[in-house]
């Protein structure tokens, strides 16, 4: 596995702020990697920083083995998808597309067939002579990658590409950009807050947080096994128990991230070594899931979420009803750094 | 309850303002067509095409045309360029004192012809300058460069940067993307500008009064005719195209920054 981008222990500073804070990954060639986090995380900033749009205050950035400090944007070998696609107003499509090659002096005969080329790969070669104010948002976006995508770069970086799209049209390009990302092996760096959309994309994710990568795993360990609190908030949903809580289960001191959908509700699942009883505060009604707000004797609120499948249309318990809540010793996750419930 | 139209007496005072406001120009207008030489009865006693005749074949009418137009064209060169680029290093930078730069560019539109002038003036004689065309074309620039400015600030401003990263990113060093993306968006703001600060230009009196010295481009050539009552139908066949001229680009600026949301549109 070779290593295309590399960060180490990098950092930017804006006067006393630390929009990226001693930050070191390595992402290797072919990977589809993503950056999530809140707004302000600096998860953009680290996508900036590769793109040579923004200058590092410490640290360095390495692309394809060599150190990209001081490049310029037009000498990397990385393009980038922008959150507002910024295609160029006055040109048409294929101009749009075709113009990395234009302006690399590549000949007007090739600039047009690989531009025709990537148009027919996001599937929209009918379009060439429109002018973008004529497209629509997904149809932007298909551009916008098509004329990343045509100057063949070694890292394709995605900042929130899909975040103005609605769901359907979101969830469509979720699938093609995987399966192009697979197809054509180019690194992508994806930038997102939707965890869900890191989640199924990707096959590492890093979470940001205040500047800095709480964890870096795969979207299965992130979700099965988050580090700190802010993870399994922030990855998911998540109970994270602690204080008098974890006092009552004896392991005071330490804390712990519990799914909800591992929390039973009155006894669904008999198999659970831990319960508990306590009064629905809250239940809300999710279509596939039904999520309850429980609050356990002794005061601490715990979320459960069950499937809806095989309960057919049985309302469940309502608010206000005493329950009894179990779950498996083994669906606490320990966390690093104290947090309470 | 607001009804969709509007009272009788708001119709009436909105066309009482129009008919205040270009009533004169028609005047004008008409009595460029008069019969009469000196004499004014209304309506005019007939109508002739005449005056133009005599208008072009007088040297000085013609010479203060053609000075006016030169200096014009030369003001709104220097106010293109100098105003764009203002516009380029004010418009995204913070820096100490930019707020002060900004508001010393756009002084001159909103000081008084009268101490601009002035100020000139006392300039040029400080320096030793003798007032002559280039006094003029220093005049008439520094209101000229605050209007290129403000038409290139505003499409600035309305442009994404993200387009120039964009360009950046693609391979294009900074040459390349002034040339085929900043140019292009900005082009007809600033071909808009310009044809306003001519416009501007072409018939300022005040500022030019005090700059011109020994020359008489067209906007002093009319004042004086006012001293010459029996060239009145020739005055008023110059203002005529005075007017023609100066509203032909007003026009033209008027439409091209109309549909400058689509042009520099952010992409959305």
């Amino acid at each position: 596995m070779t290593t295309v981008v590399e960060f180490s222990n990098v950092s930017r500073h804006y006067g006393e702020v630390r929009a990226v804070d001693r930050v070191s990954l390595e992402i290797a060639e072919g990977e589809f990697f993503s950056m999530l986090g809140p707004s302000g995380s600096g998860k953009t900033t680290c996508l900036r920083l590769i793109a040579g749009f923004e200058q590092l205050s410490e640290g360095r950035v390495i692309i394809e083995g060599r150190d990209a400090t001081g490049l310029p944007p037009y000498k990397r070998n990385v393009n980038t998808v922008f959150q507002d696609y910024a295609l160029f107003p006055h040109m048409n499509v294929l101009d749009n597309i075709a113009y990395g090659l234009m302006v690399k002096g590549v000949g007007k005969k090739e600039r047009r067939s690989r531009a025709e080329e990537a148009l027919a790969m996001v599937a929209l070669s009918d379009y060439a002579s429109r002018k973008p104010a004529q497209l629509s948002g997904g149809q932007r976006q298909r551009i916008a990658l098509a004329r990343a995508l045509v100057n063949r770069p070694k890292v394709l970086l995605l900042d929130e590409p899909l975040g103005a799209l609605d769901l359907k049209l979101r969830e469509q390009m979720q699938s093609e950009l995987k399966s192009l990302q697979r197809r054509l092996g180019i690194t992508f760096i994806f930038v997102t807050h939707d965890q869900t959309e890191a989640l199924s994309m990707s096959d590492r994710v890093a979470v940001f947080n205040k500047g800095r990568i709480e964890q870096m795993d795969s979207p299965r360990n992130l979700y099965n096994r988050p580090s700190t609190a802010f993870v399994a908030e922030f990855v998911g949903t998540a109970n994270v128990i602690g204080g008098a809580l974890s006092e009552r289960l004896s392991r005071a001191g330490k804390s712990f991230a519990l799914r909800p959908e591992y929390v039973s509700v009155n006894g669904a699942d008999t198999s659970g070594d831990i319960r508990m009883g306590g009064t629905v505060r809250d239940v809300q009604y999710q279509g596939a899931n039904t999520r309850y707000e429980i609050e356990l004797e002794g005061g601490a609120v715990i979320n459960a979420s069950e499937a809806n499948a095989f309960h057919g249309n049985d309302s469940g318990p309502r608010a206000g009803q005493q329950v009894s809540v179990s779950w498996h010793s083994d669906a606490m996750v320990e966390l690093q750094g104290g947090a309470s419930l | 309850m607001h009804s969709e139209k509007a009272s009788v007496w708001l119709k009436i005072a909105a066309w009482g303002g129009l008919v205040f406001l270009h009533f004169p120009i028609f005047i004008i207008a008409l009595y460029a067509f008069n019969t009469e030489e000196s004499a004014f009865s209304f309506p005019p006693p007939g109508l002739t095409t005449k005056w133009f005749a005599v208008a072009f074949s007088r040297a000085d009418v013609l010479d203060s045309i053609l000075l006016s137009l030169q200096i014009a064209c030369i003001a709104t060169v220097i106010a293109m360029i100098l105003g764009t680029l203002a516009a380029a290093a004010l418009y995204r930078r913070n820096f100490f004192g930019k707020e002060s730069i900004t508001l010393m560019l756009i002084l001159p539109i909103a000081l008084p012809g009268i101490i601009t002038g002035l100020a000139l003036l006392s300039a040029f004689k400080t320096l030793d300058v003798s007032p002559g065309v280039m006094t003029i074309v220093i005049g008439h620039a520094t209101f000229c460069v605050v209007i290129v400015y403000n038409n290139v600030v505003a499409r600035f401003r309305r442009t994404s940067h993200s387009l120039i990263e964009a360009s950046m990113d693609l391979g294009a060093d900074g040459w390349q993307t002034f040339r085929y993306i900043i140019l292009p968006n900005l082009g007809t703001a600033m071909l808009a500008g310009g044809m306003l600060a001519f416009a501007l230009s072409f018939d300022e009196l005040i500022v030019t009064t005090f700059t011109a010295g020994h020359e008489k481009p067209l906007p002093i050539w009319l004042l004086n005719q006012l001293t010459r009552p029996r060239d009145v139908p020739v005055t008023n066949v110059v203002a005529l195209m005075v007017m023609l001229v100066t509203m032909i680009p007003v026009l033209l600026a008027y439409l091209l920054t109309k549909g400058g949301e689509d042009v520099a549109g952010s992409g959305k």
